[in-house]
């Protein structure tokens, strides 16, 4: 079991391309750079795939497959519970779909970048940066405690921070990546503060010594618990409030919008959640708390979304509400159907990134929806992958999209932790969702070119981009197939798969009646599922975006005129930024500024240093006046200290009689 | 009876003496008010029972080291002190001096060691004879003896060296 | 010899000249004259340790005065030589004048 005993050998390998690329690949010709950092990452595969059989080797007992390599910190040996961090390392089925995953679609996008930075300046810098991601991203989904996980969690972070602000010499992009890494320190903080409470509590951050104890523990405690661990995913997955950061991320080049803020990064908090399940599942309002936001998330996000105009803007405000979809999953108890959609997200949303750097590679550059169309002749390959990924992330029948869509909403609806307010969002959402992905792809592709034709040579991209395009829409197509058949009655394999992972949460809930009664044979779970609302509302989407965009495309512009109001108010997102800016940021400012700055640091710090310095000064000035030069006044000062002295003396003898 | 007024006379001249001092006009006026002080604690020394002492007083301080001031002042003849004015700081050293003594005479008046000298002293046990004396001195003292003795002779040389001609 | 003067009265005396050499020594501008208020500090004390060696009974006060003595000559002595080439330099006895470390 050669692997699974080094696990360790998945994520060595891109820190060291990494680390290669990084210290010499400044003199390295691209082909060198190419072959360090695909290659670690191919490799990483291969070994995360081998560590996959392996894993499917081991007897049901021996899951989790923990392994610790060695003890990184410990503290307070002495008392009644010492605080050991192992760098522990583990596999179960859930590291298993997320490493599978993470590897794959990490492989295909170094590959696709290959070919879309060919021509950017830093390409050595960016590939360290894409492997360091993956050697975090690796580390966060295979840390057997609470320490590990946050290692990787914070280590995503800052290469978030390092690819979004990329193009460093631009200020909006060094501003979005400044902006990212704060937003998500404030999730980041609440998670601090529960790691911590679980020590407290549990006495252990390790995974294997926590979710057997989580049955002993006041509901209470651990709600607060999850509570705040959730703060840390509202943060990384940008939910609601903290998602401000995921649209101006937009800044990084578009493999890095793809990799990090689609299909890994931000799926670190669902991961985060699924994982913690256990707790979860036993403080039931940490869990609705949990769905609401993903609810409500993923309506309002979409509703941002139909206004957008620039293509990867649009792609932005998806991810966050197709996020708040897994966190209603999670919240309504469905953590494997949860996890599904992860799993086709991290294809279909991936794969809609890559295609519209595509587009944006093909335009030369032009990132603005309004200033494209009728590129379907143009870039077929392109085409039709984007029009695949949006057949699935619409939910329409027979794409991966549909099977995990259709799964979470059927647990909002019908499941143990089921309701209706937010199924309703949900379903909204979808909608939603469909129409402005359509939208996109009709005002991208179709219509007349509205640019200059003479001036952009529109071109396809070259094999090392479109390739990776083609594998991704094949699992758009089919990665959704082998969880799909629950509800045409077949294997649902995916959550048997999982089920291990999650049993303690099936155990903790009473179960609550499954389908309805009428759905008993294949065929007639197949009609249920197809006429059911996601799909009616996806189809309703698709059709509503082809009248407003293809049939009759001068009503969008009416019907912003005559509804200025929102739309500006959609345009503008709300205004949230503003209002963050206002609200927060500038108080905030103010009192660094006047407060901090002007007050203590200039004014206490300063003023003791100075003044220190002063009084030293000072006092020299005056007692240099005793060496006067004059000898009386040497005399009167010679008799001063014989008169303190007699006294002293005297005072002393005194005492001591 | 006698020792009594004795002191007082003594003591009154002392006084007298060192007040002199402070307000001659000329050095060598105050000089001789020096000699007379010197006088007048020989006799203090007698009273105390202390001969050879009193005897080195007047022999050394009075008899020599005294001459080499009026020596030195006559020698130096600069004539008349000229009309001090004050330092500044020469007042409060003054009022420091008051100080002094007023912190001693309390404390030998009101504190318990000074009180407990300040009965009279008992009838001796041992005679100061110079015997007694020398016998300390040529005894425990031995080792400063021989240091002072040294100490004079650098004092010589570093008279004669200061006093030297530059040459 | 009996109704014996008390000690006490011996160390007043003694103060009282010992802050007299200290008036004089602050008050006067003659460098001869200062020192001659040293010397009468110097006396003042010898005259409390023999008063001192009379109350304790004891010689280590007698003794301590002579060499207080023998110290005294050897420091006028130089002290003296000091003043001369002080007046040939400066051409003034005034203590005032010895003042060229003034700023």
């Amino acid at each position: 079991m050669f692997l699974l005993d080094h696990l360790w050998i998945i994520l060595a390998l891109p820190l060291l391309g990494s680390a290669i690329n990084g210290l010499f690949g400044k003199n390295f010709p691209k082909s060198a750079v190419n072959s360090v950092a695909v290659g670690s990452v191919a490799l990483s595969f291969l070994s995360a795939a081998e560590a996959v059989r392996e894993f499917f080797l081991l007897a049901p007992a021996q899951i989790p497959f923990v392994k610790s390599y060695f003890t990184w910190m410990v503290g307070g040996e002495a008392s009644a519970h010492p605080f050991r961090v192992d760098f522990a390392l583990q596999i179960d089925q859930l590291t298993v779909v997320m490493l599978m995953v993470v590897t794959f679609v990490g492989m295909l996008i170094h590959i696709y970048s290959t070919g879309y930075m060919a021509h950017e300046g830093g390409y050595y810098r960016f590939f360290s940066y894409l492997n360091l991601f993956m050697f975090f991203m690796l580390t966060l989904v295979t840390g057997a405690n609470l320490i590990v996980m946050f290692v990787g969690w914070e280590g995503v972070g800052l290469c978030s921070y390092l690819l979004i602000g990329f193009y460093f010499l631009k200020k909006s992009a060094a501003d979005a990546g400044k902006k990212a890494f704060i937003v998500t320190r404030i999730g980041d903080f609440g998670f601090t503060v529960g790691i911590l409470m679980v020590f407290a509590t549990f006495g252990t951050v390790a995974f294997g010594e926590i979710f057997p104890q989580a049955g002993n523990i006041s509901e209470p405690v651990l709600t607060t618990i999850c509570i705040l661990l959730f703060t840390g995913a509202i943060g990384k997955s940008a939910q609601l409030p903290l998602y401000v950061w995921l649209p101006d991320a937009m800044e990084g080049p578009t493999p890095v919008s793809a990799l990090i803020h689609a299909a890994t990064m931000v799926t670190a908090g669902v991961y985060m959640v699924a994982r913690m399940n256990p707790l979860f599942s036993r403080a039931p309002v940490a869990m609705l708390i949990v769905a609401i936001v993903g609810a409500i998330t993923a309506f309002y996000s979409a509703t941002i979304g139909i206004a957008q105009t620039d293509i990867k803007k649009v792609l932005a405000y998806s991810t966050v509400s197709q996020l708040g979809y897994m966190f209603l999953a999670c919240g309504v108890g469905a953590y494997s159907a949860g996890i599904f959609h992860l799993m086709t997200h991290a294809f279909f949303k991936g794969l809609l990134f890559l295609a519209a750097g595509s587009v944006i590679h093909a335009m030369g550059g032009e990132q603005d929806m309004m200033k494209m169309g009728g590129l379907r002749k143009k870039i077929p390959v392109t085409y039709w992958t984007m029009f695949i990924a949006t057949l699935a992330i619409a939910g329409i029948p027979g794409f991966a999209g549909f099977f995990s869509k259709d799964a979470i909403l059927e647990a909002a609806k019908d499941g143990p932790h089921a309701n209706f307010i937010l199924w309703l969002l949900g379903v909204t959402g979808a909608a939603i969702t469909s129409f402005y992905m359509f939208r996109l792809v009709f005002l991208t592709f179709f219509g007349k070119p509205r640019y200059d034709e003479h001036k952009v040579h529109v071109h396809e991209s070259p094999a090392n981009m479109t390739v990776p395009l083609g594998i991704l829409a094949f699992l758009s197509i089919f990665g959704g197939w082998f969880a799909a058949p629950k509800l045409i009655g077949g294997l649902d394999y995916f959550e048997k798969f999982l089920a291990p992972v999650f049993a303690s949460s099936a155990s903790a809930v009473e179960s609550a009646p499954e389908a309805p009664a009428e759905a008993t044979t294949p065929t007639m779970a197949l009609v249920h599922s197809l006429t059911g609302w996601p799909v009616i509302v996806g189809v309703l989407g698709l059709l509503v975006a082809w009248y407003l965009y293809i049939k009759r495309p001068d009503l969008p512009k009416k019907w912003a005129q005559s509804m200025r109001g929102l739309y500006l108010l959609l345009l503008n997102k709300y205004y949230v930024d503003e209002i963050y800016a206002a609200l927060i940021v500038r108080p905030l400012l103010w009192i660094s500024t006047n407060v901090l700055w002007h007050v203590v640091d200039e004014g206490a710090i300063d003023g003791v240093v100075n003044g220190t310095a002063t009084v030293a000064r000072g006092s020299g000035g005056e007692l240099r006046k005793i060496q006067s030069g004059n000898t009386r006044s040497y005399a009167a000062w010679v008799i001063l200290g014989a008169v303190g002295f007699t006294a002293l003396l005297f005072g002393l003898l005194e005492v001591a009689h | 009876m006698i020792p009594l007024i004795l002191f007082i006379l003594c003591a009154a001249l002392a006084i007298a003496g060192a007040i002199v001092l402070i307000w001659a006009h000329e050095p060598i006026h105050s000089a001789l008010a020096l000699i007379l002080v010197m006088v007048a604690l020989a006799i203090l020394y007698l009273l105390l029972g202390a001969p050879f002492i009193s005897a080195v007083q007047i022999i050394v301080y009075a008899g020599a080291i005294m001459v080499l001031f009026v020596f030195v002042i006559m020698l130096l003849n600069f004539g008349l002190e000229e009309r001090t004015n004050f330092s500044k700081l020469a007042i409060p050293g003054a009022l420091l001096a008051v100080v002094l003594m007023a912190e001693i005479a309390h404390w030998l008046a009101h504190s318990s060691i000074g009180r407990a000298m300040a009965n009279g002293p008992a009838a001796p046990a041992t005679e100061a004879s110079t015997v007694e004396l020398s016998k300390m001195l040529f005894r425990q003292y031995l080792f400063p003896f021989e240091a002072t003795s040294i100490l004079i002779l650098i004092a010589i040389l570093g008279a004669l060296v200061l006093a030297r001609k530059e040459s | 010899m009996t109704g014996a003067i008390p000690i006490s009265w011996y160390l007043v005396l003694s103060a009282i000249l010992f802050g007299l050499g200290v008036i004089a020594f602050v008050f006067k501008r003659n460098v001869i004259t200062v020192f001659m208020s040293i010397e009468l500090m110097l006396n003042a004390v010898n005259l409390a340790f023999v008063a001192f060696a009379r109350a304790h009974d004891q010689l280590d006060g007698l003794v301590f005065v002579f060499f207080v003595i023998v110290v005294a000559a050897a420091e006028a002595a130089v002290g003296l030589a000091i003043v001369i080439m002080l007046a040939q330099n400066r051409q003034s006895l005034n203590v005032e004048r010895v003042n060229l470390l003034k700023l």
